[in-house]
């Protein structure tokens, strides 16, 4: 390869790359605990929230390297709600809806200050930080209250049967179901990648080199088959998988292939550009404003059921742990840049870091250190990368 | 004979593919006021940076010689400290900062790092009286007009003690009665021994205060007249300024068909946004035809592209009044998109700052206008999204091995070809071009041309705005002249010269 070429690929699949080397040191470090099936099933459930909360952060981002402080204030406060309505017992599905309307009212309700008003997002973001922390604990009066409705913590993956039950194996051993629609998901990605090409070639597009195709299919359906055999091995896939690829596959789908989408890069490249080939900008600000705070409801809800309860002082430090996942998974300070993927390996490398750590019994308070350091090193080469081309 | 203060001896300075400055020399006595005239893009402000260190020793070729020492400055700083000092056409002071810290911002008074606010001010309060002003120096600059912010700037270059003051534009803000001020106080200044520069479109005030006048064109200096020695008559500077050939660099335009007036825009006035009281466009009437290029041409800051974005569906301006007709009809266009509906395109002059998205690629530039034409149910059509690119892309011959390649990568021909290739994807019937060639090569430029000679004769009518007289002469089948927010002539493609078209611009500047 001629050295171009390597470094195009190096600065592609940096984040990669860091991820696997970074998990080959905690693998050597804990004697390879880290990829125990247990603690992959963790990472997983663990980390929902922010792969969901980092999701709607990008688009805020896209839009500008614009961010929304008050996110983890408005997963307290929205599964504080739920949670005192479970505990009056309200349907559960009823509870569910409501918080997530209450998520888009309140990112509506920022996003028209932020679009409309012009407020700098971060100022309008951090009075919902505040306001909403201080409404939780109104909610909850300072107290923790408890959910113990079976369905729910069942469908948003809390409790002990945080799993998606056996359908077709007999729930010893390796986990049958998990097995088939795992494959069924390989199949369904090999097929559709066949049919891409199949597609493009026939109209004459471009397509990457045969043997680039064949490495992508291969190592993504390895990835994924080990990650399926993994989770067999230990009650099979944890409920929020579910909800994390849903997500992922929305916002996916969303960001690459949507006018909004589209929109939505094109205003964090060059506002005025787009504004003036007759978009309306200030409304891609406040479509971004509001999904974050229906997303932030969502995290909410599976922060309520992994918790199977809520306390004023939940949600915590969330907003900061999407913003971070969105930076190290290549998402540009001033908007324009960034992808769903990069955003999940992102949100992957600082959750191995923080499960490697702790399985290593390193001191707890490293823990942000370390966090930090990455986020560092992952902007300054963000920035250098950029320099170089210039 | 006086003493020479300043000699620049051939100097050159190249910027990658262009040379801007091609052995120019000048010469400045002590105690003048030397006037730089010239076209915009001639070279002048390009020469003063060169003079005062903003491109610094090393990246020019030639020699400065000033006070009779070779000099190389590398910072602004250096040429500072031998007192020449240059002031910006855009005014460079912090309006929430008082006249005092604005004047020694850089050049603190005091001792160790701790500013001796006292000395400050009452420096400032001396400078201030120099130049006419009666304001304390603690007043905020913000309160303070454009005119009398002038003057702060000159006090605050006097603070450095100047002894050779340069000014660029100095009064392109200014109404008249502060330009007349301003000319004054040079001229005091003179008489106290100051030697002073001055570059400036407007003859008359050249006229009025110069003792030399030096005409630049092209990135050479022309010729340098003498008031003392010759007559100077504006036709004289004029002839100097335009005096070149057009040669063959417009592709010839076969059998266009001209139609009926597509556009009508009539008693347009427009207000600037910030300062609503300034009337930016004023009473300006304008029509295009079927297949017709119309060019406005106007030196920068006339209000043409004011005019037309203003025109694009309201994108500047407040207090806009007037009537729009398209195809004979009256419509009002409350925004952007209304505009792009009405089929009106505004190709912007400035392609990177508000026409392209850079670190998108070429195709999603090249749909980003008319996104809704291949996005049924809102979700975007990647084959055609793809078709529409390549077939652009093979049209206006944009050289890119490929339409997924980021528009950032692009060199600037490219780049507007990109540009045209998204309005000309809109659709639109009227296309307004606002300096359709800036910053390209001539390569580029020619290509642009034939373009703009295939949308005519489509049927579409185009008004390309530019300050290049041979452009716009070139180009148009009628122009229409622009200065100060009116328009000052209208001449059809036969009757018009570089000489007609500048005699109405500068003449017009003087009757304001």
């Amino acid at each position: 390869m001629e050295k171009s070429k390597i470094s195009s690929f190096l600065q592609k699949y940096m984040m990669v790359i860091a991820l696997i080397l970074i998990m080959g040191f905690f693998y050597i470090l804990t004697g390879g605990k880290i990829l125990y099936p247990q603690n992959v099933n963790n990472l997983i459930s663990q980390n929902a929230y922010v792969f969901i909360l980092a999701v709607g952060m990008l688009l805020c981002i896209l839009t500008g390297g614009n961010i929304d402080l008050s996110v983890g204030s408005v997963v307290c406060f929205t599964g504080g709600i739920g949670a005192l309505m479970m505990s009056k017992g309200v349907n559960m599905w009823i509870a569910v809806i409501v918080m997530l309307v209450i998520g888009l009212l309140i990112g509506m309700f920022q996003g028209f200050w932020v679009a409309y008003i012009k407020v700098p997002p971060f100022i309008a973001t951090l009075a919902g930080m505040y306001g909403f922390r201080g409404l939780s604990n109104v909610v909850l009066n300072g107290l923790t209250i408890g959910v113990n409705d079976e369905t729910f913590l069942k469908v948003f993956g809390g409790g002990a049967e945080c799993y998606v039950p056996d359908f077709i194996g007999s729930g010893e051993g390796l986990n049958l179901t998990c097995i088939v629609i795992g494959v069924i998901g390989i199949l369904i990605f090999i097929g559709l990648e066949i049919k891409n090409r199949v597609n493009s070639k026939m109209r004459g597009y471009e397509t990457k080199p045969f043997i680039n195709e064949l490495l992508w299919i291969l190592v993504i359906s390895a990835v994924a088959f080990w990650l399926t055999f993994k989770l067999a091995n230990h009650k099979g896939i944890p409920t929020a998988l579910i909800w994390i690829a849903l997500v992922v596959l929305i916002y996916g789908y969303i960001t690459t292939k949507t006018r909004t989408g589209r929109y939505l890069y094109a205003v964090g490249g060059n506002e005025k550009a787009t504004s003036l080939s007759g978009i309306n900008t200030k409304k891609v600000y406040f479509i971004a404003y509001s999904n974050m705070g229906f997303l932030a409801a969502l995290a909410g809800i599976i922060v309520l059921a992994r918790m199977t309860n809520a306390a004023p002082t939940y949600g915590q430090g969330y907003e900061m742990d999407a913003i971070g996942a969105c930076f190290i998974g290549g998402a540009s300070a001033y908007g324009g840049v960034g992808t769903v993927g990069g955003t999940i390996i992102g949100a992957l490398l600082m959750g191995v870091i923080t499960q490697g750590m702790v399985i290593a019994g390193i001191d707890a308070n490293y823990q942000p250190v370390v966090k930090g350091l990455v986020l560092l090193l992952a902007v300054i080469f963000d920035v250098l990368s950029k320099k170089e081309k210039k | 004979m006086a003493k020479i203060l300043l000699e620049m001896k051939n100097i050159t300075k190249t910027f990658p593919g262009v040379k801007a400055l091609d052995n120019v020399n000048l010469q400045v006595e002590e105690g003048e006021i030397h006037a730089l005239v010239g076209e915009n893009g001639a070279g002048k402000s390009t020469l003063m940076n060169v003079l005062s260190g903003i491109y610094p020793y090393g990246t020019y070729e030639g020699d400065i010689i000033y006070d009779g020492e070779v000099c190389n400055f590398n910072t602004i700083k250096d040429s500072e400290e031998k007192g020449i000092v240059i002031i910006h056409q855009e005014l460079a002071l912090v309006p929430y900062m008082t006249i005092g810290e604005n004047m020694f911002l850089g050049n603190e008074r005091g001792k160790k790092g701790a500013i001796d606010w006292n000395e400050t001010y009452a420096e400032a309060d001396k400078y201030l009286k120099m130049v006419g002003l009666s304001e304390s120096s603690r007043t905020l600059v913000k309160e303070l007009g454009t005119g009398k912010q002038q003057m702060v700037e000159i006090a605050k270059a006097l603070a450095k003690h100047a002894k050779l003051l340069i000014l660029d534009e100095p009064t392109s803000s200014l109404n008249e009665s502060d330009s007349k001020a301003l000319l004054d106080l040079m001229l005091k200044f003179k008489k106290e021994g100051m030697t002073s520069i001055i570059i400036s479109h407007k003859l008359n005030e050249v006229a009025y205060v110069a003792d030399k006048i030096t005409v630049v064109r092209d990135g050479s200096t022309i010729e340098t007249l003498d008031k003392h020695t010759t007559e100077i008559s504006e036709d004289r500077i004029i002839k100097g300024m335009v005096g070149r050939e057009l040669t063959d660099r417009f592709p010839k335009r076969h059998d266009v068909k001209i139609g009926d007036i597509n556009m009508e825009v009539d008693n347009w006035t427009v207000y600037h946004p910030l300062y609503p009281e300034r009337k930016v466009v004023d009473n300006v009437s304008l029509n295009v035809r079927k297949g017709e290029v119309v060019g406005i041409y106007g030196l920068m800051g006339a209000g043409r592209t004011e005019l037309a974005m203003s025109v694009f569906g309201h994108a500047y301006g407040t207090g806009i009044s007037g009537t729009l007709k398209l195809d004979g009809k009256e419509v009002h266009l409350k925004n952007i998109k209304d505009a792009i509906k009405h089929k009106i395109a505004y190709v912007t002059e400035d392609r990177k700052g508000n026409g392209l998205v850079l670190s998108n690629s070429i195709k999603i530039n090249t749909t980003l206008a008319n996104l809704d034409s291949i996005s049924p149910n809102k979700i975007v059509d990647p084959d055609k999204e793809y078709q529409v690119a390549v077939e652009y892309k093979e049209k206006l011959k944009t050289k890119t091995p490929s339409v997924e390649q980021k528009v950032g990568n692009l060199s600037g021909g490219n780049q507007q070809k990109v540009l045209l290739a998204k309005w000309m994807f809109a659709d639109p019937d009227v296309l307004i071009l606002d300096e359709p060639t800036r910053g390209i090569d001539v390569g580029a430029k020619y290509e642009i041309y034939c373009i703009i000679n295939d949308l005519v004769a489509a049927g579409k009518s185009v008004i390309m705005i530019s300050s290049e007289l041979p452009e716009v002469l070139g180009m148009s089948d009628r122009i229409y002249i622009m200065n100060e927010g009116r328009f000052v002539g209208e001449l059809n493609a036969e009757e018009a010269t570089q000489e007609i078209i500048m005699s109405n611009i500068l003449k017009s500047g003087e009757g304001a």
